[in-house]
């Protein structure tokens, strides 16, 4: 499996950062940033994991079903994450959830029919005290309101 | 000041760089004292710093409370093993967001922070771990590396010595669980995060099965300013048994939420009040979590006379945890805080010991179960009885992360779950919710 220049680079300083032996430490961020460049962790991937990091697939497969930021099946173009956790609760987050779900007409995991946005309800975000938050990809918005988010959402939409 | 307005009652040492122009670059650090506290450790005994950090009494920043200084000194500095430093940047303690700002606008303290930490246990190499959410922060992190990379504050020899010490980050990628020590070097290791059973604790066998000091970022933020004007100067600013200051993040039911560095011994009603600008609404306050979803809930009154500090947290039989300060007003629903709650442990759980696995999802059926009122009446005991079985039957704090709140809320806010029985709706929920319910 080939990946972009950058991917290659960050892959070759990575395999460096661990001491002799470890390559298996690469592991969790290889998958993320090649979940990042190729929208999925395919069964490929997977291998090509196992190969580079010197561990078996079964190994790369018991640790991705661990994290819950990597993904078998692509998401759409912008995934939407929104808080609902402790402090987004008590700001109105719930209410965003549900106001994202009946705007797509899809739910938590779920993705649009063209293949341009999908929704989960994620835990805290690290955005406590800008609550309600979510992130679109890995860009925060902070003290989101139904209006703001309904913006959001339609230029989420229009995007090619 | 990014993300709030700062407070005039803040004492601003780790978050003096706060907006800044350009805060986070070297440029910007040098011009403000940036390596000094390096320059000088170079010149200390490991002893000496160690020394200084004791009596800083910097207690760590991650939740745990547990005194830095002491902590270095477990490391076996003698040892034929290699030592790492390893930063807990995997702020995901619902209620915190501090971390964040640290390494956004001043990542430069950060590293300075973990190499005089190299300095005092022999290390060579420290990791940063990042949670997956924060990939800009990575980012931020990896321009700041190489700066100094490039500046001489990192790599061989540097500023002339002997001392050689190599930074990188590392990416989690969604796993609360990771936070916890030992799940967290598990998963630098490429593998699940689980915990280890300890001892031997990190200090001893950690990173690669070699000894280490593992803190959180704002212990490490905390270490130049100590080293620059000596321990006994950052001690002052908090109150006997906690030194220096706390970033806090108010958040919740609060009119001015933010982060706010705060002398540790800090009023928490100066702090709602005057810091935070009370309650929206002008609301009475309900309930308040001190720092992060784990500590168990306190009534308003028992707020009444109380100060930000670890020992006076204790003595309420609560913790002051990570500075996610969440404030609940009147109108909140707490069997729905417990509910929620429950379902974040429920789902970060990692699954090794029995009791958090089982009794999270359980508890989080029941709650659920309670909060759509269809609870019976001994489902409140049952609550109570099923929470406090996991308490201490676990290899990581989790299982006691998600009992300790919930315990709490049972007990101090009974008559809210009686006022969901009998198939009665929730109280609290807005009358609109009903209708279109």
């Amino acid at each position: 499996m080939t990946f972009s220049s950058q991917l290659e680079a960050r892959f070759d300083k990575l395999l460096k950062s661990y001491p002799p032996g470890r390559h298996r430490s690469a592991m969790v961020p290889m998958l993320l940033y090649a979940q990042d460049e190729i929208g999925s962790v395919t069964q490929e991937l997977v291998e090509e994991v196992a190969r580079r990091t010197g561990t078996t697939p079964l190994q790369v497969e018991e640790v991705l079903s661990y994290y819950s930021m990597l993904h078998r099946k692509p998401l759409g173009k912008a995934h939407v994450q929104i808080c609902t956790n402790i402090s987004c609760l008590l700001t109105g987050g719930e209410d965003l959830w549900d106001h994202a779900c009946a705007k797509l007409g899809i739910g938590h995991k779920e993705v649009t029919a063209d293949g341009q946005i999908s929704l989960e309800e994620v835990e805290c975000i690290g955005a406590c005290s800008w609550a309600p938050a979510l992130q679109v990809n890995y860009d925060f918005y902070h003290q989101v309101t139904p209006e703001k988010l309904d913006q959001l959402l339609d230029s989420l939409r229009k995007l090619t | 000041m990014p993300y709030n307005e700062p407070s005039p009652l803040e004492v601003r040492v780790l978050s003096r760089r706060f907006g800044l122009p350009n805060s986070a670059s070297i440029e910007t650090y040098l011009a403000t004292d940036g390596y000094v506290a390096f320059r000088k450790a170079l010149e200390m005994k490991p002893e000496q710093i160690i020394e200084e950090m004791k009596a800083s009494n910097l207690r760590g920043r991650g939740g745990a409370g547990f005194p830095t200084g002491m902590k270095w000194s477990f490391v076996p500095r003698s040892s034929p093993k290699p030592k790492y430093i390893v930063v807990n940047a995997d702020e995901s303690e619902p209620g915190t967001c501090k971390d964040r700002l640290l390494m956004e606008y001043d990542p430069h303290q950060l590293i300075e922070g973990m190499l005089i930490a190299g300095l005092a246990v022999d290390a060579h190499a420290g990791y940063i771990y990042v949670r997956g959410e924060y990939r800009y922060l990575i980012d931020i992190l990896d321009r700041a590396i190489a700066e100094a990379y490039h500046c001489g504050y990192l790599g061989k020899n540097l500023l002339g010595t002997n001392f050689s010490f190599d930074a990188y980050t590392h990416t989690g990628a969604g796993a609360y669980e990771c936070g916890e020590e030992s799940a967290l070097l598990e998963s630098l290791e490429g593998k699940r995060g689980i915990p280890r059973i300890r001892p031997p604790f990190p200090a001893v066998v950690g990173a690669f099965q070699c000894p280490t000091v593992l803190n959180n970022v704002e212990t490490y933020c905390a270490v130049p300013a100590i080293m620059r004007d000596g321990g006994a100067a950052f001690a002052a600013l908090g109150v006997p048994k906690a030194g220096g200051t706390k970033l806090t993040c108010l958040t919740g039911h609060v009119s001015k939420p933010g982060v706010y560095e705060l002398p540790l011994g800090f009023p928490v009603d100066k702090m709602i009040n005057e810091v935070g600008g009370g309650i929206r609404g002008g609301k009475k306050m309900k309930a308040f979590i001190p720092g992060g979803s784990s500590c168990p809930v306190l009534t308003a009154a028992e707020c009444e006379g109380l100060t930000m500090d670890y020992d006076a947290m204790a003595k309420k039989k609560t913790m002051l945890g990570s500075g996610g300060v969440v404030i609940m007003d009147e109108d909140t629903c707490m069997v729905k805080v417990a509910l929620r709650i429950m379902r974040f442990y429920a789902h970060e759980s990692c699954g090794w010991c029995i009791p958090c696995r089982e009794g999270t999802a359980w508890l989080r059926k029941i709650l659920f179960r309670f909060h759509d009122g269809m609870g019976r009446r001994e489902d409140i005991n049952l609550i109570g009885d099923l929470s406090k079985n996991m308490l201490g039957r676990t290899f990581c704090p989790l299982g006691d992360a998600a009992a300790l709140p919930t315990i709490s809320i049972v007990e101090k806010f009974r008559d809210e779950f009686e006022a969901h029985l009998d198939g009665k709706p929730c109280p609290y929920e807005h009358a609109s919710q009903l209708v279109t319910a």
